[in-house]
């Protein structure tokens, strides 16, 4: 009895054991399990390859189609998982909430509805209202994942960033984290707080008392009013964005005066380990949170962050469309 | 072939053991150095796995007969399998290294089993984005037989009969403590 050559022909490729993600989506760190992340790691290496190749293209997601469905601005994400996406030769479509029947009204759940009856592969969502790829994931059977709901999760940035530093400092666990700003606001945040006390590492939290949520401690992790408090001890620190419109709220009095107690510059680095990496997830404020001589300095991984971004998110896609799941599978 | 399945395999029969192996790979050395007439342009690539422990051993080979040590790179052909639509399990993909240009070489491309011939298809269409190669011949241990595409090796170790439901694994001491090529049955 001959098997189906198809299969025949993957056992004799396939001379490696399997990992796989638990679920169909990547909708929060919070729900992954350490085994999940460090899959999502290791595959991204041998992504980081291909994008230094003259021909940076493979063609393991030919054929296949990746839809980008964007209700908040973004640039630099969106732009990330295009070209992953391109460069495992899958299709892209970008579609953005001012251009799209979302301003005729329809809703969100009609618009998933309408997508899905095009067939596509998967869905990369980013809205401003948190838990909608959580909807999306759950009225889908394509694999949808989250490029940032609300103040939520920032699931892909915050596996880009645990990678950045795993490749810098060879390790996760036993590192100390700084993240600073305004943490309130910010689902980069949430996802790195999740993803590195998962994967052993300590996170202190520095920022104004007006931007640090409530119940900070619930989620393992320190805060402390001063920036020069977290300074010394971190291996890593991670300064957030801080938004002009929180002025504005009365968040603070002023950005020059956030920039005085907050702001990264060489002076407050001083106080830094010799070997302290400095990240942003970008967009960033030159002047304000963090200083140009910093952000363009050698402790400073910020362009790391946005190449492994690519590598990360290849992962990702590589991981969930075309991946293995339970209906489909046949007994050998 | 190194397979981690879950299903009961049996030894069924030792096809070479450690010393032919070595003999066996010093014989494909002079069968490279010979049709080659050298080692001008000459570089190894080993398919993940297997091939890269057998690749590292001719060229070592090579640098004792020749006093040169050629170029040698490694290819994982994850991203380049047809069988994607199966929906079986994915393997992890590993990193393929080839940090030079394959323009103008002349490749030999090293694997442990050949069997459909699909592994070395994949391993073909990954080579020529790194550049057009002179030629790549294709040096295996082990060929098995039952070919599903017009592939075909230019120095085999050994011709095995196998049945389709056959496994034939390579064992390296590398990783596996021993050199041994066995074929082993499914018992279930």
């Amino acid at each position: 009895m001959v098997d189906d050559p198809g299969r025949v022909a993957a056992r004799q490729i396939s001379d490696k054991p399997t990992r796989q993600l638990a679920g169909k989506d990547i909708l929060g760190i919070q729900e992954m399990s350490v085994s999940e992340i460090e899959l999502i790691l290791d595959t991204a290496e041998s992504f980081k390859e291909v994008s230094t190749r003259e021909i940076k293209k493979v063609p393991t997601l030919r054929g296949k189609m990746v839809i980008n469905l964007f209700f908040e601005a973004s640039t630099r994400t969106r732009t990330s998982f295009e070209i992953a996406a391109k460069r495992l030769s899958a299709d892209t479509i970008n579609i953005s909430a001012s251009s799209s029947s979302v301003v005729k009204g329809e809703t969100l759940i009609d618009t998933a509805k309408n997508l899905e009856a095009m067939n596509p592969d998967c869905i990369v969502v980013r809205h401003s209202a948190a838990g909608a790829p959580h909807l999306l994931a759950r009225l889908m059977r394509v694999p949808v994942i989250n490029a940032g709901d609300g103040a939520h999760e920032h699931p892909t940035q915050a596996l880009l960033d645990l990678f950045t530093v795993r490749e810098k400092k060879g390790r996760l666990a036993g590192l100390k984290v700084a993240i600073v700003g305004d943490i309130l606001h910010s689902r980069v945040a949430r996802s790195n707080i999740y993803g590195f006390t998962k994967m052993g590492a300590e996170v202190h939290l520095s920022g104004p008392r007006t931007m640090m949520p409530a119940e900070v401690e619930r989620m393992g992790v320190r805060w402390h009013t001063s920036l020069s408090e977290v300074i010394p001890q971190a291996d890593v620190i991670m300064m957030l964005r801080i938004q002009l419109e929180r002025q504005e709220a009365g968040f603070f009095p002023t950005l020059r005066e956030y920039s005085r107690f907050f702001g990264l510059n060489l002076e407050v680095l001083k106080a830094a380990q010799p070997a302290v990496l400095i990240m942003h997830p970008g967009p960033m404020n030159r002047g304000v949170e963090i200083s140009p001589e910093v952000a363009d300095g050698p402790f400073s991984v910020i362009l790391d962050q946005v190449t492994n971004g690519v590598a990360v998110r290849m992962a990702l896609l590589y991981l969930l469309v075309g991946g293995e799941r339970e209906a489909e599978r046949s007994d050998p | 072939m190194r397979d981690k399945g879950k299903m009961k395999k049996r030894d069924k029969e030792t096809v070479m053991d450690g010393e032919t192996i070595e003999r066996t790979l010093l014989r494909i050395t002079h069968e490279i150095l010979e049709r080659n007439r050298g080692v001008g342009d000459l570089v190894l690539i080993g398919i993940r796995t297997g091939g890269v422990y057998l690749a590292e051993r001719i060229r070592e080979r090579i640098e004792q007969l020749e006093k040169v040590r050629i170029p040698s790179g490694i290819i994982d052909i994850a991203l380049y399998r047809d069988d994607f639509a199966t929906g079986l399990p994915r393997p992890l993909v590993g990193k393929t290294e080839i940090p030079f240009s394959l323009k103008d070489k002349r490749v030999v491309l090293v694997d442990d089993v050949l069997y459909t011939g699909r592994t070395v298809r994949a391993a073909m269409d990954a080579l020529i984005d790194f550049g057009r190669p002179q030629f790549i011949q294709l040096a295996v241990l082990i060929d098995r037989g039952h070919r599903e595409l017009p592939i075909q090796a230019d120095y085999v170790g050994k011709k095995v009969v196998t049945a389709p439901q056959d496994e034939v694994n390579v064992l390296f001491r590398e990783v596996d403590g021993q050199d041994r090529v066995i074929i082993q049955e499914k018992i279930s």
